[in-house]
Formats: structure tokens, C-alpha cells, sequence
């Protein structure tokens, strides 16, 4: 009987190193990366950075006082003096075929075409309007998501086909995102949930919150989060959406929540989701950038408090653990992501961040694991 | 001199009421009321005219394959005998040729059918018909012979077809018009040139570009800028790959035209481009009082000695001695100045001017560079240039008819310079290949910036007099006669016959085919209901719109316009009027930009921005959509 309680300390210790090491492992298994920051100190055209975009060994940078190319080690800027349709770049797309790029502003849609800029408006042509939010090409179509509904571009012909409240199910025609694929193409409507576009019937459908509450989770996992949606995702035939109170995941007849309160999202408040399979995505949110594998969740940002680099780790049990790291994404409210092979760039509120993916001992050396409490739940907002 | 006004009212009243070629007949049996002749016989009307136009060496050299527009052929010559053994029907209005590396295949682009013909060179059979893009022109074959690539006039693109699945593998962004290209001897870079200068600001110096595409990515990966050209024609590069030339015009549209006698209208010209220049240079080939207009076709020599430059409006050759050339660039780029409007340069480096035919188009150089081969497009023939003595060692008779009947004279008078003052240009400078050329002149006398007029299509003319955008010219007699003659040209007339002749083939330019129509011609949902908005005549609130306030009111009848002058708002502060023509709207496409002084840059333009007060149609009330239907209904006209 006496032995009992050493055993008993025994098997806690055990349990507790078992957890150590597992999430250790776990911890490891994440990607971890050397933050390298760009700011107008370096050239970057503005610290506000709305999006990015890889094109192999070029990067663009939507910011909002130009759009910013980096290559060879050095920032180009494109403004209105340049060609630029506006200063604001909130969205950007490549056309890979071509290496064409296209740019979303907030006063129209520019082809930046081997240093050429052509600028597409609603006064000039056929797009429904100036303030395009999202940018994707697919094909032929260059689709654009606007404050006034969806247009699509037909470059072959030149042609526009609009969609808003009089020809789609959209109620709500600020259109936030896109995500145009072979088969289906999705938007994020900011207010009105996520419509899909059938590529072969021309069809669309709208996807909404079913417990319909503005501020109420009262059904997870039955449908969309929430309405106010502004990033989607569509890769593998998933989908994966952002709104501003969590995330979700459909894979055609099943939708899985991402909440803060139980994953391991920093936030419920999502200004973009970029899928990498059906089953990992990374995660732009106001308190951090956050990764997916499908089963653990990983977090980058400047520590909220202290502001010292920090990465977390939650595993699929819940347990978090705070790996030390020597850098961190410029600024905790992030607005995109792209990937450049293992690597990623991360546009923040004050600042471009590159993320240099580190591999084996490199990454062991720097870090040591330290496992947290538990995360203690979040109330609902009421 | 007018035109007398008996000539000019017989021919408005017929053009009104009869087709064009019932039209062309009987404007040649008028033309003795101008000038004592011989009515031509209907054999005389029927002729049927090649007009080649480019061409390509077979591989072993033996064989030059012509490229006939007029006839839809590929002619076969045979340079030992200087006869063709060969014709090869192929689609309508072929444009371009290349040939596969091993010489197996030949490919056609054929503008007015949007194909390629492929032709097998063994059986001069076409074998198979690819599909393009709008109104393919250059073609070239890429080294491995596996990759295609058309440039694609209407569309603006150059298609990357893969030659063994006949598929677009993808379209690339080119200019304005794009049209010619060319391949480097390395293989590594494909060139391209356009016709119609890219979009830029109104009242703006024109920009072009050479499109630079690395064949390894088929990709754009440059655009050299051509500032203030407009018609970029033919491009070829250097054995070596270190110098490239483009063949160019270069308006002074800013300025009066009528102020040729001081200076030019147009600057004929070329640039020089790649590693022997650095950057890019534009140098003039006119003389001080001597223009050479509408320089097109370029070729230069496998030694790099000598360069020759077709000048379609001036029936000439220009030689240039490469290493002056060369020298002379090298000297002038320490100094400041614009050297493409020193006319006193090329004494520099055009060490010669060869006569040949009539409107000499594509040039093609024999492997080892000994004969250069002019495609003489309104004579038939080909001169062959012994490039020691630049001069003509021969001339290859392609068979086309003896008989040059009125519309064949027209058609010469329409492409020559010979009658402007100093040869400074013809009517083919601005209506480029008969078309137009995106620019907005400054044509009359008053004063700079005032009357800016839009260049407008010849297409299909008969039956929408009066002309000038203020409808100032009753008739075409009245245009092409004192309009421009005394006023453009500054140089002698036409004689009346001539004024027939030249009146005859503008009647006689057709449409082209609309590609926005859909082939079984019915209308797409969005064209029908454009349709509706443009025959309306109410509000969408219900409320009758004022009859010159509908669409269909103005642009009516069968080429949609009602033939009238009108104010509908349109006007500038430095217009002396604000009545404009109403212009006829088939193809109305094509013809950007818009309203009488190009202002609009684009269809859309025109409502969004110049027409705030319902004056020109009833626009305000439409929706984004519904503004988006009615202009792909006007693109079907």
C-alpha cells in the first residue's frame, strides 16, 4: 500500500515525460522557420501588406501604397505613376501559363504582362467595379471578386459576364474572395456566406450559416461558421473557408468548425485561409499566423504580450506547448500567405515576412519545448 | 480641283442603292465622264488578282513558296526555271508562312479564316487546318519544330499551338494589332511586333512594343518600348543574334498635318535593338527631302554587311551598310538629341535605293545571302536583288493577270506615296492594310489641338456618305479627291480617272468577319438582351424616350447609321462644332478608340464617361450588367 503512492508519482511522471516527449515529437514534426521581415526600411513599398504573392523567384506584395516586386534582392515599386490602376493592391493572382499577374485595387484590376500594365475598371470596361477584394485565374477566365458582386473576364474574347443579386443566390454582393478551380469556383461573400460555381452545369449555389445567428454558434459542424466570410480555399475538391468567427472545412457532404475555443486557431477573426491538401491549411488571423496538418495545430507570431518571437504547438489532445524561437512573422495581424516551395511569405500589418523553412539540426538547436495549462475555454460572445 | 459635281452625284446615288460589285462596274463604265477611256469589259472586272505578300525558301533552297492574299493560294516557284510548278488553295486571306525545321511542313496563316493550313512540302497538299486567334498573321516554327507560335492581329495575342496535337497550348499577351515575328538563329527568343500602337492616355505620343518570348518557357519575358511609333511592321534579327532590327512609322499626329511642307507626317524609320546597340535606338531611312514610306519588310545579311528594308509606299528597297550603321550608333549615342527625327542621318548608313514593284511587302534572303527575294503584292511578281550590286538580277512573273483593271489601279493608288509631297505618305499610312492605324490627327489648319478626329474604318463605305466626322464631304470623290490630295498629299492630283480608280477600290474594301457572332448566329443570352436595350424606347421606368435619344434612331438603317449630323454631346471645348457624323457601327469592335477625337478608349467609355446627361442614347438609367449586354450586342454588328 505504501508503494501506491509511488507508483502513483511514478505513473504521473511518466504519463507527464510520455507527454513531454510526445508532443516534443510532435512539436518537431511542425515546420519551423527563420522569420526574415521586410519593411519600407528595406524597401518594401508600404508596412501595410494586404497580400502576397510567389512567381518562383519573384515575390509581389500588395500593400496599400503600391505594389511592391521583389527580385534579385531588391524592391521594385508599381504605382498609379507607373501604370498601376491604384495605389491600394488588395489582391493578387498569377496566371501561370502566361506569368501574367493580376492585381486587385481599390481602383480597379491591373495586368502587369512582362512589365506592361494594363488597367481594367468599371468605367473603362466590363468590371462590375473598382474595388476588387480578390483576384483568380482560371484558364481563360480572370474572376474578380468586388464590392458590387463577381465579375469574370473571358481574355480569349474580352468579354465580361457579371454575377450578383440578379443572377446568382447572392443576397449580399460585397464579394470578399475567390478561389476558381477546374470544376468549381467559390467566393467569399463578406455578409453572405460562400457561393460555389459549377464550372460544367453554370450553376450556383450559396452556402450559409444554418443556425442563421449573427453572433451565435448554435449548430458546429452542421454548415458554415458564420456569413461574414472572407477567404475561401479550394484545393483537392475541399473547401476551406475564413470568416470572422472561425473557420470551416466541407468536403462535399460534411463540414467541419475551426473555433479558437477548440482548435488551435489564435483567433476566431480570419482575413484569409490558403489550403496546401485537403487536409492542411495555414490560417491569417489578427492574433497570429496558424498551421494545420490535420491533426496539430502550430502558431507564429510576435508573443501578444511580450512580443518576443514565440511559435506554439497544440496537439490533437489539446496540449500546447511554447517552442522557443528566435524570430516571428513582423506583426501578429496577418492578412495572406504564399508558399514558395517549403517556404512561406506572410503578409502582416507591419510588414512582408518571409518564413525560411529550417530543417533537421537547425532547427533542433534552437529550440527547447515547454508544455502550458491548458487553454482555458472561451465564453461565447453573446 | 474638285471633283465635278455630276461625278459626285452619280456616285453617292449609286453607292446608296447598289452592291458593291455591281458598284465597281459601273463606277468604271463612269469614267469616261472624267476622263476619255475605254469602258472596261466585264473580263476586265473579273479579274482575279495574287498579291503575294510573304514567302519562305524551301530547305535545299530551290523552291520559293509564296504566300497570294488576293488568290487564297500558296504559289510554288521553282528559282531554277522562275516558273511555278505549284499552287496550293489554302484559307481566306493568307497572311504568314514559316516553315518546319526539316522543311517537311509548311504553315499558312490565313487572317480572314482564323487557321493555320498545314501543307505537306513533299505533296503541296494541306494536310490538316489548326485553329487561332483572331486574324493570324506571323507565324514561326520553333527550332525543336514541335511549338507553333501565330500572332494574332485582332486578338492581340500570339497563339502557342503544339504542332503535334494541333492544340493552343496557351495565348501570350502581345501589342496592339500583333503581327510579325521572328526567330532568333539560336532559337532562344521569338520577337514580335503590332501594327496598331498599345493603348495610352488621349492626346498622348504613341507606344509600341517589341514582345520578347523565351521559347524555352514560351513565355513574355520583355517588352521593349517603342516610343512614339505607331506601325511596327516586319522584325529580323542578325546571324549572331546581337542585332535586331524592326521596320516602323513614326506619326507626328500631335501636330496639323497640315504642315507636311515643314516637316513630315510620318517619319519612316527602324530600331535597333540587341547587343551591338544596348538598349534600343530608332534611326530614320528618309532623306531630308525624300521620304520612303511605310518601311515593311526587313532582312539582314548572314555576314552582318548589309541590311535591306522594303518600303511598300515608295516601290523601293533601302540597302544599309551594317558597320556604318553600327558606327554611326555607336558615335551618336554619347550625344544627346532624337536621332529618329534627324533626317540627315541615314547619309550616314543608306548607301543605296532599289526600285521594284508596287507596294513591296515581305523580303526573304537566300541562305547564303547573295539574293534577296521582294514580294512585289500589286504587281504579281517577285524582284530578285543580287545583294553584291543591289541590283535586280531578275523578276519572277507568279502568273497573275495581264489585264489591271480599275480596282487593281485603285488599290495601287491607295498604297503609294508617290503622289504626297516629297513621297511622304499615301492613303495606306493611316488606313494601314486598308484598315486604320489607332491614332487621333490634328488634321486641320486651326490651330494645335483643335479638331481632333479618331481615325475611322473603310470598311464596307457605300452607303454611308456623307464623310469626315463633321460630314463636311458629301461624297468619296470629294474625300479621296480634293481632301486629299491639295490637303494631305500638298502635291499633284489625281486625274479623274485616277480619282475613279482610287474611289473604286475604297468602295470595294468588305467587312471583315465578326467574331463575335456566334456561328450558327444566334444570339448569346447577353447579345439578346443588349439587342433589347438598343432597340429600346422607353425608360426602364416606363417613361417614352425622346426618338433622337434612342439608339436605333441615329444608328439605323442597314449599316446603323442614319447618315445624319447631330450634337449629341460629344463635343470638346476645342471642337469648332459639336455636330458630328453619325458613324456606321459594323465592327465597331474592332475600331477602338471611340466618339469623333478617340476619347473614349473603349466601348464602356463612351457611356461611363462621356455621356453624362442621356444626350447620346439613353445610358444613365442601365445598370452595370445591362450596359455590359448592350455592348456585347454592338460588338455583333
Amino acid at each position: 500500500m505504501r508503494t501506491k503512492p509511488k507508483i502513483r508519482f511514478a505513473g504521473v511522471t511518466g504519463v507527464l515525460a510520455f507527454s513531454f516527449f510526445a508532443l516534443l515529437a510532435v512539436a518537431q514534426d511542425m515546420p519551423h522557420f527563420r522569420w526574415e521581415n521586410f519593411t519600407i526600411a528595406n524597401g518594401l513599398p508600404d508596412n501595410h501588406v494586404f497580400c502576397v504573392l510567389v512567381d518562383g523567384n519573384r515575390i509581389w506584395a500588395g500593400t496599400e501604397n503600391g505594389l511592391g516586386l521583389y527580385a534579385n534582392g531588391a524592391w521594385k515599386t508599381f504605382r498609379p505613376a507607373d501604370g498601376l490602376a491604384h495605389q491600394a493592391v488588395l489582391s493578387l493572382a498569377l496566371d501561370k501559363r502566361t506569368g501574367d499577374v493580376w492585381a486587385g485595387t481599390m481602383g480597379g484590376l491591373s495586368r502587369i504582362s512582362a512589365g506592361r500594365i494594363d488597367n481594367f475598371t468599371q468605367l473603362n470596361s466590363g468590371l462590375s467595379n473598382d474595388i476588387v477584394y480578390g483576384v483568380g485565374v482560371q484558364g481563360d477566365f480572370v474572376w474578380t471578386a468586388t464590392a458590387a458582386g463577381a465579375s469574370r473576364f473571358d481574355t480569349r474574347t474580352g468579354q465580361w459576364a457579371l454575377f450578383n443579386e440578379r443572377n446568382t443566390p447572392m443576397y449580399e454582393i460585397w464579394t470578399y474572395a475567390v478561389s476558381p478551380a477546374e470544376d468549381k469556383v467559390y467566393y467569399a461573400v463578406w455578409g453572405g456566406g460562400v457561393l460555389e460555381y459549377d464550372v460544367k452545369t453554370e450553376h450556383w449555389k450559396d452556402y450559409n450559416d444554418p443556425d442563421g445567428e449573427t453572433e451565435l454558434v448554435l449548430m458546429k459542424d452542421q454548415g458554415l461558421i458564420h456569413e461574414i466570410t472572407t477567404s475561401v480555399s479550394y484545393v483537392d475538391k475541399i473547401l476551406w473557408v475564413a470568416t470572422y468567427f472561425g473557420a470551416s472545412r466541407y468536403d462535399g457532404r460534411y463540414w467541419h468548425n475551426f473555433l479558437q475555443k477548440d482548435s488551435g486557431l489564435p483567433s476566431n477573426f480570419l482575413n484569409q485561409i490558403k489550403a496546401v491538401d485537403g487536409n492542411r491549411a495555414w490560417f491569417s488571423t489578427d492574433k497570429g499566423l496558424a498551421y494545420y496538418d490535420g491533426a496539430t495545430w502550430a502558431v507564429y507570431r510576435p508573443a501578444l504580450d511580450t512580443h518576443k518571437p514565440e511559435m506554439l504547438v497544440r496537439d490533437a489532445a489539446g496540449a500546447v506547448k511554447k517552442v522557443a524561437v528566435q524570430t516571428a512573422p513582423a506583426h501578429n495581424y496577418v492578412l495572406g500567405v504564399d508558399f514558395q516551395g517549403d517556404d512561406l511569405w506572410v503578409a502582416t500589418a507591419k510588414g512582408l515576412s518571409h518564413g525560411v523553412r529550417q530543417h533537421g539540426s537547425t532547427k533542433s538547436s534552437t529550440e527547447t519545448a515547454q508544455v502550458l495549462p491548458p487553454a482555458r475555454k472561451s465564453r461565447q460572445k453573446k | 480641283m474638285r471633283a465635278p459635281a455630276t461625278l459626285r452625284g452619280k456616285v453617292k446615288l449609286i453607292a446608296s442603292v447598289v452592291p458593291v460589285s455591281a458598284l465597281i462596274f459601273i463606277l468604271m463604265l463612269l469614267a469616261p465622264a472624267a476622263k476619255p477611256a475605254t469602258p472596261q469589259s466585264e473580263e476586265a472586272v473579273n479579274q482575279h488578282y495574287l498579291s503575294p505578300i510573304e514567302m519562305e525558301l524551301s530547305g535545299d533552297g530551290r523552291l520559293l513558296y509564296v504566300v497570294c492574299q488576293a488568290s487564297d493560294e500558296l504559289r510554288v516557284v521553282d528559282l531554277g526555271s522562275g516558273k511555278v510548278v505549284g499552287i496550293v488553295p489554302v484559307g481566306h486571306v493568307p497572311r504568314g508562312i514559316a516553315l518546319a525545321p526539316d522543311g517537311r511542313q509548311i504553315y499558312v496563316t490565313n487572317a480572314w479564316s482564323d487557321t493555320v493550313s498545314v501543307i505537306d512540302s513533299a505533296t503541296l497538299k494541306v494536310m490538316r487546318t489548326l485553329p487561332t486567334g483572331f486574324e493570324p498573321t506571323g507565324i514561326v516554327c520553333d527550332k525543336s519544330g514541335k511549338t507553333l507560335y501565330v500572332a494574332n492581329r485582332l486578338s492581340s495575342d500570339i497563339f502557342v499551338i503544339d504542332v503535334t496535337t494541333g492544340q493552343e497550348i496557351k495565348r501570350l499577351l502581345a501589342g496592339r494589332g500583333a503581327s510579325y515575328l521572328a526567330l532568333s538563329a539560336d532559337g532562344k527568343w521569338i520577337y514580335g511586333t503590332h501594327i496598331y500602337p498599345n493603348a495610352g492616355a488621349f492626346r498622348t505620343q504613341p507606344i509600341s512594343e517589341i514582345t520578347v518570348i523565351d521559347t524555352a518557357h514560351q513565355a513574355v519575358i520583355e517588352r521593349k518600348q517603342l516610343h512614339n511609333a505607331a506601325g511596327v511592321f516586319h522584325v529580323a534579327l542578325s546571324a549572331d543574334g546581337k542585332l535586331g532590327v524592326a521596320a516602323q512609322l513614326r506619326p507626328k499626329n500631335l501636330i496639323p498635318l497640315a504642315h507636311v511642307e515643314h516637316g513630315w507626317a510620318f517619319g519612316d524609320s527602324l530600331t535597333l535593338f540587341g547587343d551591338d546597340i544596348g538598349g534600343t535606338l530608332q534611326l530614320p531611312i528618309d532623306e531630308l527631302d525624300r521620304y520612303y514610306a511605310l518601311p515593311w519588310g526587313v532582312a539582314i545579311t548572314p555576314d552582318k554587311s548589309k541590311m535591306f528594308v522594303t518600303t511598300a509606299g515608295s516601290e523601293s528597297v533601302t540597302v544599309i551598310d551594317v558597320r556604318k550603321l553600327l558606327a554611326f550608333a555607336k558615335s551618336q549615342r554619347q550625344s544627346a538629341g532624337n536621332l529618329a527625327n534627324d533626317l540627315s542621318a541615314s547619309a550616314n548608313y543608306v548607301t543605296a535605293r532599289i526600285p521594284v514593284g508596287r507596294n513591296p511587302r515581305g523580303t526573304l534572303l537566300s541562305a547564303d545571302g547573295k539574293r534577296l527575294y521582294v514580294a512585289n503584292r500589286l504587281d504579281d511578281n517577285i524582284s530578285v536583288i543580287d545583294t553584291s550590286s543591289d541590283k535586280i538580277a531578275s523578276t519572277i512573273d507568279l502568273g497573275g493577270p495581264r489585264i489591271i483593271n480599275a480596282l487593281r489601279r485603285g488599290e495601287q493608288l491607295f498604297f503609294t506615296a508617290d503622289y504626297a509631297f516629297q513621297g511622304q505618305f499615301g492613303c495606306a499610312n493611316c488606313h494601314l492594310d486598308a484598315t486604320i492605324d489607332g491614332l487621333q490627327w490634328d488634321l486641320e489648319p486651326d490651330g494645335f489641338g483643335k479638331d481632333i478626329v479618331d481615325n475611322r474604318s473603310l470598311e464596307s463605305l457605300a452607303g454611308t456618305e456623307p464623310f469626315k466626322w463633321n460630314g463636311g464631304n458629301p461624297d468619296m470623290p470629294t474625300e479621296c479627291g480634293p481632301r486629299t490630295e491639295k490637303f494631305f498629299y500638298r502635291s499633284q492630283s489625281y486625274t479623274p480617272q485616277e480619282l475613279i480608280d482610287l474611289v473604286t477600290f475604297v468602295y470595294s474594301l468588305p467587312y471583315r468577319p465578326n467574331r463575335y457572332r456566334l456561328p450558327n448566329g444566334e444570339p448569346t443570352p447577353a447579345q439578346e438582351r443588349g439587342k433589347a436595350i438598343f432597340e429600346r424606347t422607353k425608360y426602364k421606368s416606363g417613361k417614352p424616350i425622346p426618338e433622337k435619344n434612342q439608339c436605333a434612331y441615329c444608328h439605323s438603317g442597314p449599316k446603323y447609321t442614319n447618315q445624319q449630323q447631330v450634337d449629341v454631346g460629344t463635343g470638346k471645348s476645342t471642337d469648332r462644332s459639336p455636330i458630328i457624323d453619325v458613324p456606321q457601327l459594323p465592327n465597331v469592335a474592332y475600331s477602338a478608340p471611340y466618339l469623333h477625337d478617340g476619347s473614349a478608349r473603349s466601348l464602356e467609355e463612351i457611356w461611363t464617361v462621356f455621356n453624362p446627361k442621356d444626350t447620346h442614347g439613353v445610358s444613365n438609367d442601365l445598370t452595370k450588367d445591362e450596359l455590359n449586354d448592350l455592348i456585347e450586342y454592338l460588338k455583333t454588328l
